[in-house]
C-alpha cells in the first residue's frame, strides 16, 4: 500500500460540489503534479463534513487543517505553501480555527467539538466510493461478527439492549420491529431502506448515502439474516443523483468482495440489493405508500394493520427502517447495545443527526448525543441567528412537526420530550426562524405542502388541508375573521384525529402549535390586517413621507397608475406638490420605491 | 412552445430496456423513470405503448404518471429552472427568488416561454440548503441568491 505523508480531503456532498468542489479536486491534483508532490499527498473526495454553510470544505491532515470557502484560485497557495513547503494558509482557514494566531484543528472547532458522531462516523473521512476505506475502519467488521459468532435472535437482542428507536419519524423500538419481521415465516421476505426523504429542507439521509453508503448495505445484510429475508430494496429518491451512483458503486463493490450476493463469506447466506427511485411524492415516505410505489402503483397508504412485517412488498413480510437507523446498525453490533444504551436520556438513546438550516450561523448537518437541549444545538453548535437577529422559533419534524420557542430551549432533546412540546423528532429537519419571519405565513407554507402532497385517498386530508390553506390564504391577504380563527383550530382538530394515515394526522401541526405559541400574530392579520414582519405582501401599505420632492419617477412607472400629485405643496415656488398612493388600487409590486431615487428614499413599506 | 421527439429509435430503446428486465419483478416505476429520461416526459403515445408491452391498462399508466411530480405529460423548455422552495430556502427568501423570475420571464409557475426556452418550476428541497436560497438551472445550482441577480444568471442561458 502506498504511503502518503498528507491527505488533503475535500467534500463531496451535494452542498460542495453543487459549489464547484469537484473542479477543485481536479485542480488540486494537477498542482500537485505541477510540483511534483503526488505521490505523497493523497486527494480524497470524502462524504459531507458537515458544516455546508461554509463550503467547499478542505481538511488537510495531519494537521487536521480546516479551510473553508475555498476557491479554485485559493487551491494553487495551499499547494505550494501548505502542502509544499509545510506552511499553512492563514487567511484561508475557517474564521474559528484561527484564535489569536493560533491554528486549531477542525476536531477542535466550536462545531465539531461539541458533536458525537456514529451514524456520520465516516462523512467527511473516508473516500465513499472506496470499500477498502471503509473496510480500514472496521467496515464490515459487524457483518463478519453477526454471521460468524451470533444467531439471529442473539443480533435482535443486541438492539433490544440498545434501545434505538426508528429514526424515520414514528420511533418505533427497533429491535421488537426486528423481532416482529422474524416471526413471520414465509418463502419470500424483504428488508427495505426507506430512502426518500420527503422533509424539504432536510438533507440527513442523503448525507449519510452520499458519505458512508456500505454502512447501509452492512446494516441491510444483518437484518436479512436477522430477520430472514434474502432480498432487500433501497427506495431512493430520484431527485438525490450523487446518493443513487453511490449507491450504486457500493453495491457492486460489496459483491466483488464478497459481501453481498450469494453465499455472503461462505457462511450460505445469500442477500442481494436493488435500489428503487421514488418519482417526487412525499407521502411514499410513509412506509405503506413506499410498498405500493416499490409495486409500481401510486403511492397511496395503506390501511394498518397489516403492518409491513407481515404482509409488505407483493405482500411478504417486510422489514422497513430508515437509512440513519440502518446506519447506527454496524456499531451497535460491534461495540455492543450496552455501549449505546449508555449514551442519551433513558426514552431516547444514541445520538441523532439534524440538518440545521434556515436562519442560523451554521447551516449544515450536526450529530449528537439525544439529550443535549435545543439551546446547545442552536447557540453552541449552530452559532446562533446572523446578524444579530432575534431568534424566534424553530421546527422539528419538517411539515408534520411543530415549532418551539424561546422558551422550549432548554429542553433535552428526545423522542417524549419533543412530543410533549407539541412538536415531534422527525427524521431531522430543523429549521430556524427569526424576527422577520411571519408565522402566519410558515404555518401556510407547510399547509401549501400538505395539500400539494396529500395522496387524496381519504377525504379529511384531501379536502380538510386545502380548507385550512384556504383558511390561512385568507387570513395572510388581510380577510380572515376571528371566525376564521375558531374555524381554523376547530378544523386542524378533526384533521388530525380522522385522516388515514401520519401525513394527515400530522399535517395541522404547523398550525395548531403556531396558534398556541403566536396567538398574537394571527390576532394582528385578523384584527388589526397588519403583519408585524412585513411579509404577507397583501397587507403591506406603501406610503410617500414628506420626503418626497415632486419629481413623479414613482407615478411613471406605477403599472396602475394609482400615484397623484395630490398631497400638500413642497414648494411654493414651482407649485409641486407630494405624491400620493391611492392604496385601495396598489398591487404592492415594489415598482414605485425601486424608481424613487436613492437619495430621496421617500417611500416606504408598512 | 417545447419540442417534443418521439422516433422509432427511442421507442426501440424503451422497448429494449422493458425486454432486459423482463425476468424481474419489476413493476411500472422504473419503466416510467426510463421513459421520462427517453422523451423528455410521458405524453399518451408513450404510454399506450408501454401499456402493450407491459400488459398493463393505460389507465393505470396515467395514474400513475400524474401521481408523481418527477413525470410529466408534457415536454419541458431547453432550460429548466428549479427554484428551491424547501423549508430552508423558503425562510431565506425564496419566494422572492420565484416571483423575480416570473416577472423576469412573463410566465407562471409550471409554465414554459413561448420561444420554448425556460420552464419554471418549483422544487422542493434540493439538497444545497446550505446555501439558501436556492435555484437550479438544468444540472446548475445557483446559491445565496437575491433578486437582484436573476436577470444576470438568466442572460448567460439565453443564446
Ligand atoms: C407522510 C409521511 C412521510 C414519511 N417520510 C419518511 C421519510 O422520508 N423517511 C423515513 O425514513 N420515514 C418516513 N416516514 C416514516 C415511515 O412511515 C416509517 O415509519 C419509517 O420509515 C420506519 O423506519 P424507522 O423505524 O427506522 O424509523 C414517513 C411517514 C409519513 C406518515
Ligand atoms: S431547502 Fe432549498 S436546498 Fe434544501
Amino acid at each position: 500500500m502506498q504511503i502518503y505523508r498528507s491527505h488533503v480531503l475535500i467534500c463531496g456532498g451535494t452542498g460542495c460540489t453543487s459549489s464547484k468542489s469537484l473542479l477543485i479536486k481536479d485542480e488540486m491534483i494537477s498542482e500537485l503534479k505541477r510540483l511534483g508532490i503526488h505521490n505523497e499527498v493523497q486527494v480524497v473526495m470524502t462524504g459531507c463534513f458537515g458544516l455546508c454553510e461554509q463550503g467547499p470544505i478542505m481538511i488537510v491532515y495531519p494537521e487536521g487543517t480546516f479551510y473553508s470557502k475555498v476557491k479554485i484560485s485559493d487551491v494553487k497557495r495551499i499547494a505550494e505553501e501548505h502542502l509544499l513547503k509545510g506552511r499553512i494558509v492563514k487567511d484561508l482557514l475557517y474564521y474559528e480555527a484561527l484564535e489569536d494566531e493560533i491554528v486549531k484543528s477542525v476536531e477542535e472547532v466550536d462545531f465539531y467539538s461539541k458533536q458525537m458522531r456514529i451514524a456520520l462516523s465516516n462523512c467527511g473521512v473516508i473516500d465513499p466510493e472506496n470499500i477498502d476505506e471503509y473496510i480500514a475502519f472496521d467496515g464490515y467488521q459487524a457483518l463478519i461478527k453477526a454471521l460468524t459468532e451470533m444467531n439471529p435472535e442473539q443480533v435482535i437482542d443486541e438492539l433490544k439492549i440498545s434501545g434505538l428507536r426508528g429514526r424515520g419519524g414514528a420511533g418505533f423500538p427497533t429491535g421488537l420491529k426486528w423481532e416482529f419481521a422474524a416471526s413471520y415465516k414465509d418463502d419470500e421476505k424483504y428488508v427495505c431502506c426507506n430512502a426518500d426523504e420527503g422533509d424539504p429542507g432536510a438533507f440527513m439521509d442523503r448525507s449519510i448515502l452520499e458519505g458512508t453508503p456500505h454502512s447501509v448495505l452492512e446494516a441491510m445484510t444483518i437484518a436479512g439474516y436477522a430477520t430472514g429475508a434474502n432480498k432487500g430494496y433501497i427506495y431512493v429518491r430520484a431527485e438525490y443523483p450523487i446518493a443513487v451512483s453511490r449507491l450504486e458503486i457500493a453495491i457492486k463493490q460489496a459483491k466483488e468482495y464478497g459481501l453481498l450476493g450469494d453465499n455472503i463469506l461462505d457462511t450460505g447466506f445469500d442477500f442481494d440489493i436493488e435500489i428503487r427511485l421514488g418519482a417526487g411524492a412525499f407521502v411514499c415516505g410513509e412506509e405503506t405508500a413506499l410498498i405500493e410505489s416499490i409495486e409500481g402503483k401510486r403511492g397511496m397508504p395503506r390501511t394498518k394493520p397489516p403492518f409491513p412485517a407481515e404482509k409488505g412488498i407483493w405482500g411478504k413480510p417486510t422489514l422497513i427502517n430508515n437509512v440513519e437507523t440502518f446506519a447506527n446498525i454496524p456499531a451497535i453490533i460491534l461495540k455492543g447495545g450496552k455501549w449505546f444504551s449508555s449514551i442519551g436520556i433513558p426514552d431516547s438513546k444514541g445520538t441523532k443527526v439534524f440538518a440545521l438550516g434556515g436562519k442560523i450561523t451554521n447551516t449544515g448537518l450536526v450529530e449528537i448525543p439525544m439529550g443535549t437541549t435545543l439551546r446547545q444545538v442552536i447557540y453552541d453548535i449552530g452559532g446562533g441567528c446572523p446578524d444579530n437577529k432575534k431568534f424566534k422559533a424553530v421546527q422539528t419534524g419538517g411539515p408534520s412537526g411543530g415549532c418551539l420557542t424561546s422558551e422550549h430551549l432548554d429542553t433535552p432533546i428526545g423522542y417524549d420530550n419533543l412530543v410533549k412540546l407539541g412538536s415531534m423528532m422527525g427524521s431531522g429537519g430543523m429549521i430556524v426562524m427569526d424576527e422577520d419571519n411571519c408565522m402566519v405565513d410558515i404555518a401556510r407554507y407547510f399547509l401549501d405542502f400538505t395539500c400539494d402532497e396529500s395522496c387524496g385517498k381519504c377525504t379529511p386530508c384531501r379536502e380538510g388541508t386545502k380548507r385550512l390553506k384556504e383558511l390561512l390564504d385568507r387570513i395572510c391577504t388581510g380577510k380572515g375573521t376571528l371566525e376564521d380563527l375558531s374555524r381554523l383550530e376547530e378544523l386542524a382538530y378533526y384533521i388530525q384525529d380522522n385522516s388515514l394515515c401520519n401525513l394527515g394526522q400530522s399535517a395541522p401541526n404547523p398550525v395548531i402549535s403556531t396558534l398556541k405559541h403566536f396567538r398574537d400574530e394571527y390576532l394582528a392579520h385578523v384584527i388589526d390586517k397588519k403583519c408585524p414582519t412585513g411579509v404577507c405582501k397583501d397587507l403591506l401599505q406603501y406610503f410617500i413621507t414628506d420626503r418626497c420632492l415632486g419629481c413623479g419617477s414613482c407615478a411613471r412607472v406605477c403599472p396602475k397608475d394609482c400615484i397623484t400629485p395630490t398631497g400638500e405643496i413642497i414648494s411654493e415656488k414651482t407649485g409641486k406638490r407630494r405624491f400620493v398612493i391611492d392604496n385601495s388600487k396598489c398591487i404592492k409590486c415594489g415598482a414605485c420605491i425601486q424608481a424613487c431615487p436613492p437619495k430621496v428614499s421617500a417611500i416606504v413599506r408598512q | 412552445m417545447a419540442k417534443l421527439v418521439m422516433n422509432d429509435e427511442l421507442f426501440a430503446e424503451l422497448k429494449t430496456f422493458i425486454d432486459d428486465n423482463k425476468s424481474q419483478t419489476l413493476g411500472l416505476m422504473p419503466v416510467l423513470h426510463k421513459a421520462q429520461d427517453i422523451f423528455g416526459c410521458i405524453p399518451l403515445e408513450v404510454q399506450k405503448f408501454i401499456s402493450k408491452e407491459m400488459h398493463v391498462t393505460v389507465a393505470e399508466i396515467y395514474g400513475v404518471v400524474t401521481f408523481y411530480s418527477r413525470f410529466s405529460t408534457e415536454p419541458v423548455g431547453d432550460h429548466l429552472i428549479g427554484v428551491c422552495l424547501g423549508t430552508a430556502c423558503y425562510v431565506k427568501g425564496s419566494q422572492k427568488i420565484l416571483d423575480e423570475l416570473i416577472k423576469e420571464l412573463g410566465i407562471k409557475q409550471e409554465e414554459t416561454t413561448e420561444d420554448g426556452k425556460f420552464t419554471l418550476t418549483a422544487t422542493r428541497c434540493v439538497g444545497a440548503c446550505g446555501l439558501a436560497p436556492v435555484m437550479m438551472i438544468d444540472d446548475d445550482v445557483y446559491g445565496r441568491l437575491s433578486p437582484k441577480q436573476i436577470s444576470d444568471i438568466l442572460s448567460k442561458y439565453k443564446n
